[in-house]
């Protein structure tokens, strides 16, 4: 994961309430074995008609949104699938914050290990910052993580919550395997204390 | 202090846990499939590391895999099968590949073999897991990174989640459905209900289900937004996974048994979150929308945007019912389908099987309307066809297919086509879920059969059929 601190940039709006990860990233393109190259299948039947041109009632389609680094969204985001796609789609078009009134468990705690930083506000909060978009010609922010805070164009500022521990790992952009890895002898000495009746293994034949 | 079953299972699991810091938990059993791993595997390459227990691993292959029993002809799904294929081993990991005859889709493999047993963890790079759930497992689903760690280290880092504890109240009419309880439960609390929670199902319905009913229960927690979904394990349970192939044996089994039973909630334990549902006056359910909290009875009309006040949920619900093509205030009897699909980790068991042909023996699919059951793993085919099932579908004019995750979610050639209409037993009806711009009524198998052979849903109560099987 590389190291995110703050971003300063445009601002879309898909104000929309439990959008599924089967919309962000449709299963069609779960096939791919890469990890990269995500990006350009976000939303793809939300963007795009199915002969490939833009639908232009699609939000990501509003030219006062290209370019955007930062998405917000109505409420329950990311609901469904547990795919990592979806934020690796998010990430690959772009997207460095999403903001959402909440987000499902699986895609926020995907978004954790991704660097993709999932902020919840309350929804009037997420309703005043929709609401002060200019979707005609754009709107710029700024999303801090060190300071956790949001600084809007004309320069006001909201504070966020975020957990403490999966802040540090995005500050620092840690591996959480080689974290974990550092207590191996605290696992090794789990299974010992635990042995299992469980050993896929034995059904082999 | 008096504990949930969550408590138990989560508590003799952790192997570490600081203040300010996730808990680091232990997973006794990680399912894997070809579309959530290969990035994973990849990951352990890149960094030099191994797999840490192939022996508290499984993969097999489902989401990808044609049902016709004809060859994987799409090139990427084809790549992506080869890679599992290619991966499994390299890391010591046993797959249950295509054509090997054990295959089948990952949560319905887990159980039948006696891997899922009750007071373990299990994880899978697939929501569904908490299907697991049902035996009294903590069962949930991760990402690809979260894979890759269980790989490298068979932990994972968690915040503990909240409970709730999702009572169901009163007697269970004849003729309804685990299905409808899980769906009629999803539309109380909708489909962020559950977030942050892991559910226990309580109550004298759940009692009396049998294991594979269970399954369905637990299976769609997910679709109320919840982590996980659980039931104390039981005789029910017991019996259902004595004598499976990795089942405990002889004295093994009576102490597993011993420890098995100690797993209940407490008198006096406290959840989160109360949930009651009443099913004394449970109908028959059918989703309307576009997910799963978007359902109504059978005996019902799909609602109006007109008669709704919040502006938000009038648009989703306006927006739901243009790509659903449907009228505002129709009778859900009215709705009249293309496809039928009989399948899915929620509803590809052989009691499944059984139900749905008990409905359609003796009849036939109506005009117009293509069906399929595709059941959930190789055994359960074979054992359907040793029943004669397989017999009362095909001559009723239904496809009888190989086993694999299929339509649920088209990532294989079953899908529907651009404003096809299905009747289907899976979990998700979102946008396009079963190809695009198609429109999915999640339903129980007795209601799938007896929308295929009517053409239109219909109320399964008011038909006469015998049980079957």
């Amino acid at each position: 994961m590389e190291a995110f601190t703050r971003t300063t940039g445009r601002v879309a709006v898909i104000d929309r309430p439990d959008i599924d990860t089967d919309q962000v990233i449709p299963k069609q393109f779960l096939k791919r074995i890469e990890r990269t190259g995500w990006g350009e299948f976000l939303f793809w039947d939300w963007r795009l008609d199915q002969d490939g041109n833009p639908r232009p009632d699609f939000e990501l389609n509003n030219p006062a949104f290209a370019d955007a680094k930062i998405l917000m969204a109505g409420r329950n985001f990311g609901c469904g699938s547990s795919r990592e796609h979806a934020p690796w789609a998010i990430q690959g078009y772009g997207f460095d914050v999403v903001i959402a009134p909440s987000f499902a468990d699986i895609f926020r705690s995907n978004c954790m290990k991704v660097g993709l930083v999932p902020v919840e506000l309350p929804e009037e909060r997420v309703r005043a910052l929709m609401d002060a978009v200019d979707t005609e010609n754009g709107s710029e922010m700024t999303v801090d993580l060190e300071a956790l805070t949001i600084t809007g164009a004309d320069g006001s500022t909201v504070e966020f919550e975020f957990d403490a521990f999966r802040r540090n790992c995005i500050l620092n952009g840690l591996d959480d395997i080689a974290l974990t890895l550092k207590h191996e002898a605290a696992i090794t000495e789990y299974e010992r204390a635990n042995p299992s009746r469980i050993d896929t293994l034995a059904l082999e034949h | 202090m008096a504990q949930t079953l969550f408590d138990r299972v989560w508590e003799r699991h952790v192997v570490r846990e600081e203040p300010g810091e996730p808990a680091l938990i232990y997973i006794d059993l990680h399912l894997l499939h070809e579309v959530t791993s290969p990035q994973a595997y990849e990951g352990l390459r890149l960094a030099g590391r191994k797999l840490r227990r192939p022996d508290r691993s499984i993969a097999t292959m489902d989401h990808n895999v044609p049902t016709d029993g004809g060859p994987v002809t799409d090139p990427l799904a084809k790549t992506q099968l080869d890679a599992l294929a290619a991966n499994c081993p390299a890391f010591g990991v046993p797959l249950y590949a295509t054509g090997s005859g054990r295959e089948g889709i990952v949560h319905v493999i887990g159980p039948e073999l006696g891997l899922t047993r009750p007071g373990i963890t299990i994880v899978c790079g697939d929501s569904h897991t908490s299907t697991h759930g049902a035996f009294g497992a903590l069962a949930f689903g991760i990402g690809t990174s979260e894979v890759e760690h269980v790989m490298a280290t068979q932990c994972l880092q968690q915040r503990r989640p909240k409970t709730m504890r999702m009572h169901f109240e009163g007697t269970l009419p004849p003729g309804i459905t685990a299905k409808d309880c899980i769906l009629g439960a999803i539309g109380q609390i909708g489909v962020a209900g559950g977030v942050g929670h892991v559910i226990e199902y309580t109550g004298d319905a759940i009692e009396a289900f049998t294991m594979e009913q269970r399954m369905t229960v637990c299976n769609m927690s997910i679709e109320a937004g919840a982590r996980a979904g659980m039931i104390a394990p039981d005789d029910t349970t017991f019996a259902y996974l004595e004598n499976r192939p990795a089942s405990p044996q002889g004295a093994e089994w009576e102490a597993a048994l011993d420890e098995w039973r100690q797993l209940r909630t407490d008198d006096g334990a406290e959840f989160a979150t109360e949930v009651v549902v009443n099913v004394d006056d449970l109908v028959p359910q059918v989703t309307w929308g576009t997910n799963p909290g978007m359902v109504a009875p059978v005996t019902a009309n799909v609602p109006d945007p007109a008669d709704i006040t919040d502006d938000e949920e009038r648009q989703s619900l306006e927006r739901a019912l243009e790509y659903m093509g449907l009228q505002a205030g129709m009778a859900v009897r009215d709705i009249e389908i293309d496809r039928v699909f009989i399948g899915s980790c929620t509803n590809s068991r052989i009691e499944d099987l059984r139900a749905a042909a008990s409905v359609v023996k003796g009849h036939k699919v109506s005009d117009g309307v293509h069906a399929m059951v595709v059941p959930g793993s190789v055994p359960i085919k074979l054992q359907a066809e040793s029943e004669g099932l397989d017999k009362l579908f095909t001559e009723a004019g239904f496809e009888w297919r190989e086993a694999g995750c299929s339509m649920c979610l088209g990532m294989n050639p079953d899908i529907l086509q651009p404003g096809e209409r299905s009747a289907s037993t899976s979990n998700r009806n979102f946008e396009g879920r079963q190809g695009r711009g198609g429109r999915t009524h999640l339903v129980s198998p007795e209601m799938a059969a007896a929308a295929a052979v009517a053409g239109h849903f219909v109320d399964v109560r008011e038909l006469s059929y015998e049980p079957v099987g």
